[in-house]
């Protein structure tokens, strides 16, 4: 089930697991193996992604990889993470943020857990960065995933707290800028009623699989914050910043598609 | 049962000492103190070389338990007995617990102890989806919020924080441990992975935390001697998903359905003692890991044995009375 590519590759990237192959998050390196052999071939063959930039996240230490969230289901974080843990620059096996709705999703939140996705809560994430790990975050969180189509490339309010870690812990901002999701699981709407009754955060209006859509990651220069703010304003700024480099971003993938399927 | 009274060894109430973990600990510390064992459920049979020493059953909440402290001028209490859920009802419960604890604060402080020592449990964080990993010891205790259950335990561990800063003199120590297992123990966890089917709730395998009990004995000891003060995590830095430690401890897994969120809980009343308790039922679900760092930088401690060791004396309890059949 796993390939040999995919074997050596995760062993290239040792983790600090304890006796049982765990570490503290759930992180399991064989059942990432398992995970990542099936995924890549969607990520080669189905959504048949291109990355660029890829150069641009280090070989070793802590990075803030900040992207534009998008298609119901987090498809970008699985992708990005893909194209980050293949890597030729150095591989790295990222640690994307999920939504406090996944663990309370039976099999499906040890299983995100087990391939390095933890739950999206500052605690976590600075925990990951003092051990040099490459965090993705969201920071539209289901604002951004959950928006339907007609929203399309608009990106939603940001939330700050990345920024905060960013500055405190000196890490740098790696932008992506994510093209394709958003045809993948197009969203007429949202099934509030159900989405309450089910204590999810939306349920869409959408086809119940994903479409065929080409997916472009476009990897951004670090992006470094450095020193101290004087209030909230500061910080806002800073993270409008962020913001516009994922537009040019997102916007030269528009720019350079010459098909969405 | 007097002890000599020209015996220049400091003197040490120990609580708890029915428990297995409590005896470990006497073994430890009987050379360098002269120790008195009490327990809240019975007095203490202990064997060996400690059937000599002085026991007795104690109720803190009664006025006799004062003599003890007049009789012995204790200068270190250990406490480490604590009532548990399947013990009592949750009156008696808060009784021993709370009110028990804080009646021997009172007597610690009136009768100059210089150090005490509360062992508390990683319960009171809380098993909750929310939860960060690696929880430090100024996390919220959520426990309460979350069962009425664990009211009690996170009471206690309030009482002993208010000594804590109330009463500096007294030197408190506490410690918050993740799950005790090995020989002898019987607390839930323990008793799960003795069974040979155990339960675990369907698609949900949260990350756990155990400690042999030679290993918290030697944790208890360290920061006894040591005597610095302050609220520690104990945990080793080894995790492993509930499920697989099941199955490392040779139980057969039975999955019971886990949602809607009610099931869980109405069927840990039909599967009784041998199933999931249903006031923990969130900690087979959630996690609650705990950052035990900070215990082990300020007292430099390190386990000795690995996990698989500790989950071995299931594994070989089970096939015991197999080979005999």
């Amino acid at each position: 089930m796993v390939s040999p590519e995919v074997d050596a590759l995760i062993d290239r990237i040792p983790k600090p697991v304890g006796s049982f192959g765990y570490d503290p998050w759930g992180y399991h390196a064989d059942d990432l193996k398992v995970g990542l052999s099936m995924a890549k071939w969607f990520y080669d063959h189905y959504f048949r992604v291109v990355a660029n930039g890829l150069e641009n996240i280090p070989a070793q230490g802590r990075a803030l990889v900040i992207a534009n969230h998008s298609g119901q289901l987090p498809l970008d974080g699985l992708l990005i993470g893909i194209a980050i843990s293949t890597n030729p620059h150095g591989p790295r096996a990222a640690r994307a943020m999920v939504e406090r709705f996944l663990p309370t999703v039976p099999y499906v939140g040890n299983l995100v857990n087990a391939w390095g996705a933890v739950l999206g809560d500052p605690v976590n994430c600075i925990k990951m960065l003092r051990r040099e790990e490459v965090v993705i975050v969201f920071p539209e969180g289901v604002r951004g995933s959950g928006k339907p189509y007609r929203d399309r490339y608009q990106l939603q309010r940001f939330g700050h707290g990345f920024m905060h870690i960013a500055m405190t812990h000196n890490v740098p901002i790696i932008p992506v800028g994510v093209v394709g999701c958003e045809e993948t699981i197009p969203s007429a709407g949202n099934f509030k009623l159900l989405a309450r009754l089910l204590q999810a955060p939306y349920i869409p209006i959408a086809l119940p699989v994903p479409l065929p859509a080409r997916v472009t990651l476009n990897f951004g220069e670090p992006m470094r914050f450095d020193g101290d703010i004087a209030n909230e304003d500061e910080l806002r700024d800073r993270v409008e910043q962020v913001k516009a480099r994922l537009r040019e971003l997102i916007d030269r993938g528009l720019a350079e598609r010459t098909s969405i399927f | 049962m007097a002890t000599d009274p020209h015996d220049p060894r400091p003197r040490l109430l120990i609580t708890g000492a029915c428990g297995a973990l409590t005896q470990r600990v006497i073994e430890r510390l009987h050379q360098d103190y002269r120790i008195v064992a009490v327990d809240f459920r019975r007095a203490p049979q202990l064997g060996g070389a400690l059937a000599e020493l002085p026991t007795y059953r104690v109720d803190f909440n009664k006025r006799r338990a004062e003599d003890l402290f007049r009789e012995y001028g204790f200068s270190g209490v250990l406490h480490l007995g604590r009532m548990v859920k399947s013990e009592e009802a949750r009156s008696s419960r808060y009784h021993a617990n709370v009110r028990g604890t804080q009646r021997l604060f009172k007597l610690c402080s009136k009768y100059g102890v210089g150090q005490v020592m509360i062992l508390s449990t990683y319960f009171v964080y809380g098993a909750h989806p929310f939860n960060p990993a690696l929880l430090e010891e100024d996390a919220p205790l959520k426990a309460a919020e979350l069962t009425h259950a664990l009211v009690d335990s996170v009471e206690l561990e309030n009482l002993s924080q208010i000594y804590l800063w109330k009463h500096p003199e007294l030197n408190i120590t506490i410690l918050r441990p993740c799950n005790i297992i090995g020989p002898g123990v019987h607390n839930t966890i323990s008793r799960l992975l003795s069974q040979r089917v155990a339960p675990c709730l369907a698609g949900f395998s949260p990350m756990m935390q155990f400690i042999h009990v030679e290993d918290m004995a030697n944790a208890v000891c360290l920061a006894y001697r040591q005597n610095i003060r302050g609220i520690y995590n104990v945990a080793p830095e080894d995790w492993v998903a509930f499920q697989d430690a099941l199955v490392a401890c040779g139980c057969r897994r039975l999955p019971l359905p886990s949602i809607p969120q009610l099931l869980p809980r109405a069927l840990s009343y039909l599967t009784a003692s041998r199933g999931l308790p249903r006031h923990l039922v969130n900690y087979f679900k959630y996690p609650a890991i705990i950052d035990g760092t900070l215990f082990s930088w300020t007292f430099g401690w390190q386990p000795r044995r690995a996990l698989d060791e500790a989950f071995a004396y299931y594994r070989e309890q089970k096939r015991g009375p197999m080979r005999a059949r």
